[in-house]
């Protein structure tokens, strides 16, 4: 039998309809399940912190041990996208400290990963 | 004294009650084993004779937030503040109880262990989310900064505009490299101390004062 790893690629329109609970859910969902999630655009602060919190709740002995995660950071392509003054000024928060692209995985199989400035790089193992 | 003087006191003091500010809760958040107890500990030590808890070099030994109220710290010229000082656990995404059987754990105590950490770390998101006015956040200055829990914290604190002191703690060590902290939070202010040592505390208390009073 062929082993191997799930890799799921979710885009930027598919997350923005989702609450914060139900991205929560549907990536770890997918990473306890042993699938390396890939999101288009990234998690907002307070989703990170919400992820955070939630994974620390789902880990057992000998399951489930956590994530690995690495993003590029909102950094100032995001600020541009603000829309300047008034985008500032009325945009949604949210929105401009989200974060771009990021990948998610299970600890336990994610062996490394690792950010250069514009490269993420993992090596992932089969459960 | 005259009845309106006496009027006037009164009224300032009803109101004053009223609308004094809380006193300010200050996290002390960083990942595990950057030595946060040991500093908390130092803290309420120098500043009311106490303690908060114990420390260890087995990770996760902090797993309950634990709070020490109205510690006043003051600095040579007659400013002060007076804060809660909230030591949290260490944060992190993942926890593998195995990982404590290297310490030389038996196997039920590093599950039990484990489980705590767990709950201490999203007890720490809680409070972060919830309950937190400033944050102190410690690094080991022998280790890289450059890692996504240290930078995903740090914008979490961001995003709540929260002030935020980094610490590159460790410097007693060879391997310190408080540059590297430096470099990695540049609007952030960094104050280099040994938390065991008590190296450079002072200039923390200050910056402290200045930040969050």
């Amino acid at each position: 039998m062929i082993q191997g790893v799930q890799i799921d690629l979710i885009s930027s329109e598919r997350l923005e309809n989702l609450t914060t609970l139900e991205k929560v859910r549907l990536i770890l969902e997918k990473v306890m399940e042993g699938n390396v999630v890939v999101l288009e655009k990234g998690l907002t602060p307070d989703e990170q912190s919400f992820l955070i919190e939630t994974t620390m709740r789902e880990i057992t002995p000998d399951g489930f041990a956590g994530i690995e995660m690495e993003t590029y950071s909102a950094g100032s392509e995001s600020s541009h996208k603000s829309g300047g003054l008034f985008g500032g000024l009325f945009g949604k928060k949210e929105s401009s400290t989200a974060g771009r692209l990021t990948v998610i995985g299970p600890a336990n199989q994610m062996k490394t990963l690792k950010k250069d400035k514009d490269l993420i790089s993992t090596w992932v193992s089969s459960k | 004294m005259s009845f309106l003087l006496k009027t006037k006191q009164r009224f300032a003091k009803l109101f004053g009650g009223l609308f004094k500010k809380k006193q300010m809760r200050i996290g002390i958040y960083g990942p595990p084993n950057a030595g946060k107890t040991t500093l908390s500990n130092r803290i309420v030590r120098d500043w009311t004779g106490d303690a908060v808890g114990p420390v260890s070099e087995i990770p996760h030994e902090t797993r309950r937030a634990r709070r020490k109220e109205g510690v006043k710290i003051s600095d040579e010229k007659g400013n002060s503040i007076t804060i809660d000082i909230v030591d949290t656990p260490g944060v992190t995404t993942k926890i593998d109880y195995k990982e404590f059987l290297e310490y030389g754990m038996q196997p039920d105590e590093a599950v039990v262990r484990a489980r705590e950490a767990t709950e201490g770390v999203a007890e720490a998101m809680h409070w972060l989310r919830e309950d937190i006015d400033g944050v102190i956040y410690m690094l080991d200055s022998t280790q890289d900064p450059f890692v996504q829990v240290n930078i995903m914290l740090v914008g979490i604190i961001e995003s709540r505009e929260l002030p935020v002191i980094i610490v590159a703690n460790k410097n007693d060590l060879p391997d310190a490299s408080p540059a590297r902290i430096k470099s990695a939070f540049p609007q952030h202010p960094v104050i280099s101390i040994s938390g065991l040592e008590g190296n450079n505390v002072d200039e923390l208390y200050e910056k402290m004062i200045e930040y969050f009073g």
